[in-house]
This record gives C-alpha cells, sequence and structure tokens, in this order.
C-alpha cells in the first residue's frame, strides 16, 4: 500500500498534469462518498473538502514525503493528494479493513505515516503545537525535514493556535502554519468570530512572516508553500500561510448551510480550482478539451470501483477495539 | 405536563429560568443564530436576545474562563460543551478555577455556572467524539455533576443546575436527544441535585445506573426472566445518592452497577465500594460493574454496539450472578470473545 502510495505523491511533486488529475480524483471520490451517506449506507459523519481541492494537491505537491502533515477531519483532499489511494480513504470511511487504519476510526481519522500524514485530528487546533513538535524532531536530529500543520479559520481563535506558533516561533522551528480559511468555523461566518479580515496578520504578533495565498489556484499554492518550506528547511523558522478558500458543501453531513448568503456559492464556483487549473493547463497545451472529459470519467469510475470493493471488504472485527491501545 | 424531545425539554428548562431570572446567560458555539448542533438552545435568542445569548469563536478555555468571571461576579451562564471532548482544552477553567474559587475566597465568591456537555458513544462519529469521560471531572471537590436520562429529568435538572448556587456540569447523553417523553414543566419538574431517581422496583438485584445506561437497565429489568431488580438513575452523579442505593441494597442484597464508561477510572467503582464497605454484612453475592471495555470507542456500527453494555448483556452478568452467587467474567475476558 505504501508504495502506492509514495508513486502517488512523486505524481503530483513532478507533474502538473498529475495535480489536475488528482483534484478531479479528490473531487469525484467525496462525490461518491456523499453519495454513500445519502444512501444510508456509511455511519456516522463526514466532511467533506470540496472546492478546496487546490489548497490540497498545492500542500502536497510542495512537500516531501519525509515532510509531516498534521491536517483536520476535513482531511480526505489531503490523505488523497498525499498518497493514500481512494481504497485507504474510502475504506477507512466506510469503516473496512481496507481503510487506512484498518477501518477503526471513520471519515475524520486517517493516517499514513509513509507519506508523512499524521494521524488526522478530529479536534480543532490540536494539530498546531504537535506540527511544532514535529518539527522539534527535525531541528534536534539535524534533518531538513519541515512539519505542516493545516487548520481551518476557526482554529485560529483557540488557544492552541497561539501556543503552539509562538513555541515554533521562538524556537525557531521548521513548521508552516497553514489556515484553510474557507469562510466558515461550522455554521458561523468567519466575520462572526474573528475580528480581522486576514487570519494571515496574527503571523506579525509572533514575529513571524505571514502570506495570504489565494487558495483557489493550485500553482499559487505550491509556490507559497515551496517557499515557506524553503526558509524553514534553511533555519530560518516557521511561517503562517494563509489560503482563502470556500467549502462547497455544509459543514458535515446533516448541515445543508441555510446559513450562506444567498449567491455566495455560485460566486466561488466561478472561481472553481479545478475549472481554472484545467483551463490553464489546455491554454498552456499540456492538457488537451477532450481529455478533460476523459480525466473526469475516469475518476468517477475510478471511485465507483473503489466503493464496490469497500462494499465487499470485511468490517474488522471485534479484537480489533483491543489492538494498539497500549503498545 | 408537556410531550417533547429531550433536546427540547433542555432548551426549555434554560428559557424557563432565563424567564424568571435576568442573570441567566447562555454561551458557546453555535448556539445562538443556528440554535445549538443538537438544538438545545432553540428560540433562545428570538426571546431573550444577543445581549444574553451568544454565540463563542471556537475557543472552549476563553469562553469557560468567562464564564467563571461573569459566574463569580454575579451572572449565572449556561455554557455549551458540544462534544464533551472539547472540554479537555478548557478543563483548567472548570475544575481548578471555578470549583476552587469559593475555597480560595473564604466563602466570599460563589461560581453558578453550568457547563452542559453531549456525551457518549452510539453515533458512529469515531473515537474522538463519543466519549463520556464523567472520570475527568468525578472527584474534582467543588463541583456538582448531573447526568440526564431523558427528557423529564432533562428539564428538570436542568433547571436545578442553573439554580444551584456551585458550578455544575451537565452531561446529556447524544443518542437521547431525539427521543421523546412526558416532561413536568414549571416549578413542580425542578429535580433537586442529589437525589436518584427509581424508574423500575424489584428484590432480587440494585442496577445502579446514569444517562444512556438507564434505558439498557430498565430494558434488562423488564426482560429479566426470574428475577427482579431495582433500577436506580443516579441522576447526579456528585454528590450521589448513597442512601438511595444503600436501602435498595439492603433490601436486595445484590447490587450491578451499569456505565457505558471504560471499566477503568469508572464512576460505578465508588459505589461498589461505599456499597461494600457500608453494606457488606447484607450483600449475598460480589457487586459487579458492567461496563465497556478499557478501550477507545470504536468507529463501525457493529463494534460500536458491541463496545457498549447492552440489555441483553446486562440480563445475561445478572442472571449468571444470581445461578453462581459469583461475579461472572465480563464479555472480553470470555473464551473466543476477540475472535
Ligand atoms: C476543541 C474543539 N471545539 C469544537 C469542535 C467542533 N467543531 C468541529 S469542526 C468545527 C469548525 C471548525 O472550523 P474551521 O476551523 O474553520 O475548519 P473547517 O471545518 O471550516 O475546515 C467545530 C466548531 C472541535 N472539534 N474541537
Ligand atoms: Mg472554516
Amino acid at each position: 500500500m505504501s508504495s502506492e502510495a509514495l508513486e502517488r505523491r512523486e505524481a503530483v511533486r513532478t507533474d502538473r498534469r498529475a495535480r489536475y488529475e488528482r483534484m478531479v480524483e479528490i473531487r469525484a471520490v467525496e462525490d461518491k462518498i456523499r453519495g454513500l451517506f445519502a444512501e444510508g449506507l456509511v455511519h456516522g459523519t463526514t466532511h467533506t473538502c470540496q472546492g478546496q481541492e487546490a489548497v490540497a494537491v498545492g500542500v502536497a505537491s510542495a512537500l516531501r514525503p519525509t515532510d509531516v502533515v498534521c491536517c483536520t477531519y476535513r482531511g480526505h483532499g489531503h490523505a488523497l493528494a498525499l498518497g493514500l489511494t481512494p481504497l485507504q480513504v474510502c475504506g477507512e470511511i466506510m469503516g473496512r479493513v481496507v481503510g487506512s487504519i484498518g477501518g477503526v476510526g471513520g471519515s475524520m481519522h486517517l493516517c499514513d505515516m509513509s507519506v508523512g500524514l499524521m494521524p488526522t485530528f478530529a479536534i480543532v487546533g490540536a494539530g498546531v503545537p504537535v506540527a511544532a513538535g514535529a518539527a522539534l524532531t527535525a531541528q534536534v536530529r539535524g534533518t531538513d525535514d519541515v512539519a505542516v500543520s493545516l487548520f481551518g479559520d476557526g482554529a485560529a481563535n483557540i488557544g492552541a493556535f497561539h501556543e503552539g506558533i509562538n513555541l515554533a516561533a521562538i524556537w525557531k522551528l521548521p513548521a508552516v502554519f497553514i489556515c484553510e480559511n474557507n469562510q466558515y468555523g461550522e455554521y458561523s461566518p468567519i466575520a462572526a468570530t474573528t475580528p480581522i479580515e486576514n487570519i494571515a496578520e496574527r503571523a506579525g504578533a509572533y514575529g513571524i512572516p505571514g502570506e495570504v495565498v489565494d487558495g483557489q489556484d493550485v500553482d499559487a499554492v505550491c509556490a507559497a508553500v515551496e517557499a515557506a518550506a524553503a526558509r524553514a528547511r534553511a533555519g530560518e523558522g516557521p511561517s503562517l500561510l494563509e489560503m482563502k478558500t470556500y467549502r462547497y458543501a455544509g459543514h458535515s453531513r446533516s448541515d445543508t448551510a441555510p446559513y450562506r448568503p444567498e449567491g455566495e456559492l455560485e460566486e466561488w464556483y466561478e472561481r472553481d480550482p479545478i475549472d481554472t487549473f484545467g483551463a490553464r493547463l489546455v491554454a498552456e497545451e499540456l492538457l488537451a478539451v477532450e481529455e478533460i472529459v476523459e480525466i473526469e470519467a475516469s475518476a468517477k469510475a475510478l471511485a465507483a470501483e473503489v466503493a464496490e470493493q469497500c462494499m465487499a471488504a470485511p468490517a474488522p472485527g471485534v479484537g480489533s477495539m483491543f489492538e494498539n491501545v497500549l503498545v | 405536563m408537556a410531550r417533547m424531545r429531550m433536546n427540547q425539554a433542555i432548551a426549555a428548562a434554560i428559557a424557563d429560568e432565563m424567564r424568571e431570572n435576568p442573570d441567566v446567560v447562555v454561551f458557546g458555539e453555535d448556539v445562538a443564530v443556528a440554535e445549538g448542533p443538537f438544538k438545545t438552545s432553540a428560540g433562545l435568542l428570538a426571546e431573550f436576545g444577543p445581549l444574553r445569548v451568544r454565540d463563542t469563536p471556537i475557543a472552549e478555555m476563553g469562553f469557560m474562563g468567562a464564564a467563571v468571571g461573569a459566574a463569580a461576579t454575579g451572572l449565572r451562564p449556561v455554557t455549551e460543551i458540544m462534544f464533551v471532548e472539547f472540554l479537555g482544552v478548557a478543563l483548567d477553567q472548570l475544575v481548578t478555577e471555578a470549583a476552587k474559587f469559593s475555597y480560595l475566597s473564604g466563602g466570599a465568591v460563589n461560581v453558578p455556572m453550568v457547563m452542559r456537555a453531549s456525551v457518549g458513544a452510539g453515533l458512529g462519529f469515531g473515537c474522538q467524539h463519543s466519549q463520556v469521560m464523567e472520570s475527568w471531572i468525578v472527584g474534582a471537590p467543588g463541583l456538582k455533576i448531573a447526568v440526564v436520562s431523558g427528557p423529564h429529568n432533562a428539564y428538570g435538572l436542568t433547571r436545578a443546575a442553573i439554580r444551584d448556587d456551585n458550578p455544575v456540569a451537565v452531561l446529556e447523553p447524544r443518542v437521547l436527544y431525539a427521543g421523546r417523553g412526558d416532561v413536568t414543566t414549571g416549578p413542580e419538574g425542578i429535580i433537586p441535585l442529589g437525589r436518584a431517581a427509581q424508574p423500575a422496583g424489584g428484590d432480587d438485584v440494585t442496577l445502579v445506573c446514569c444517562g444512556s445506561t438507564v434505558r439498557t437497565a430498565l430494558e434488562a429489568a423488564s426482560g429479566a426472566e426470574g428475577w427482579s431488580a431495582d433500577v436506580i438513575d443516579l441522576q447526579t452523579l456528585q454528590p450521589w445518592d448513597a442512601e438511595a442505593v444503600l436501602d435498595s441494597v439492603r433490601r436486595t442484597g445484590r447490587l450491578a452497577t451499569v456505565e457505558e464508561c471504560p471499566y477503568s477510572g469508572g464512576w460505578g467503582a465508588d459505589i461498589v465500594s461505599t456499597v461494600a464497605t457500608e453494606a457488606f454484612g447484607d450483600l449475598s453475592a460480589p457487586p459487579i460493574r458492567l461496563t465497556a471495555p478499557d478501550v477507545h470507542v470504536p468507529f463501525g456500527k457493529e463494534l460500536e454496539q458491541r463496545y457498549l453494555p447492552n440489555a441483553g448483556y446486562v440480563a445475561a452478568q445478572v442472571g449468571e450472578l444470581l445461578a453462581t452467587g459469583e461475579s461472572p467474567p465480563h464479555w472480553w475476558e470470555r473464551d473466543g470473545a476477540l475472535a
């Protein structure tokens, strides 16, 4: 499994066309997941990242597999971008043994250390100081790896965010803190909970660079993360990047997003990260228009096939709950 | 008397207290405009306005601390922790600040605040959103803990918690929010903290439960063949009603606690130890505890149900206790159980 994940990771690291294909894959896999939940075939809840695919793929493209990534419950896109296979991701969401942790975690709990994905965090903000700690390992051991923490706009108001970034700043840790500002924390628009427009400004309070990035542009995301990671690898300390983005669906499965002003979603659709990047690749003659349909069709077929495989795969047995509790 | 869902009963209790006392304020994540992720504050913003009903940022330590400060200076804040796990980042404010203010002020400062939290497994939310975690707060002096088991006592205990001059944690099993029941509303519906309820009576065993395990125990008792049980819903875990439990055990001679939490450190250990100490001579069998195993709450539907003590398990363990007079092994200790 992990060698396949590494290959998939290498693809997005080296090939912009592969980045496009991965974004399409993420969209298709999450469409399938939403469908399975709607049909009542999956237990529990799920948080999709549709609309935010450029952040996931841009970040994964800029990092090495030895870098460590701490991301949240909204993690399907990041996991697929980092290299986890659709089978690992869907299997976990559906609670099957083929899932990335054997089906005992569910939608909010993915992990594959072969490509640097730490256990994803379902507690808001928890990953920020943990990434500082992973960066400490790199600093103490003298590797030039970096640690990345991905979190939402809502997370920028919790203590862990401030404590984790301040610690990384004073210790000059090789970390990159990435806020995915998708405009809402659960049902609250950012303006209701955060008195400033740009979370990146908070970097100044910790004496580190802060930058606002267009999170709908995979090239821009990749370039910004590469630059911040290079700075971290050179021993110059952490940065805070704010990716302006948008989540198309509600916060979680049960949320229909009634709080959204009329027309807002449609405005963001205009800047869809997949369409924009596809058009750019076509203009650069790296992609033919006809191929777009083919790529979408094969992603859809893959997602359907993987869902079938998962349905056919066994659920973990009773003994699994007793495994890995203490090591 | 009114028929309502448990989440509606909670909102009704808060609203009734807010009508009577202008010092009652409500805050938490998405509790105002969205009326709560579990709709436990429906109607509050509309009736009482944004001065008294507020949404907070995702900042549990911040708003819990604000509750402590507001309570210490005259208000009666009711805060909501959406999932009890999020109390982890705010625990200092509740256990080490709020619970100690009276003591550390020589009795000059009370902290009449309420921390409501949804708890428990059963909805497939995975292991970081499915715990009960009463063990985080049981044993913290200066704090009261109520655990609701349905619409009726959700209304009564919530009102009592808001009226209490101590900090009170109210734990709400989230699998029960949608369940309907008859609720005695108004002042007669207030249920004093510290007093257990006895929803069923019998002769052979005392089943002590709270929260989600009340229905488990009742189901086990109602389907029992050849034995009958006193079912005691503690309602308040701290201080718990030792008198009600001891009176019952002195009559039945047997005790089983039914707990949603893992075995180690579970609240039932306190009950068993008190009963063993105070009523040793009245026991005709060893007291037993029916709990979850010492593992994380698994995600899958079947596994999650296997994890929780269910009525069939309670009935079987009690049946074995009665038949043998000895403590039966836990399910996970039996041959082949983990295959
Ligand atoms: C400490 C904590 N408080 C509250 C929650 C409940 N919760 C889960 S996601 C979420 C919103 C987070 O918003 P944001 O950080 O913007 O991330 P997004 O969901 O938009 O990706 C909330 C309040 C939680 N998981 N952890
Ligand atoms: Mg957000």
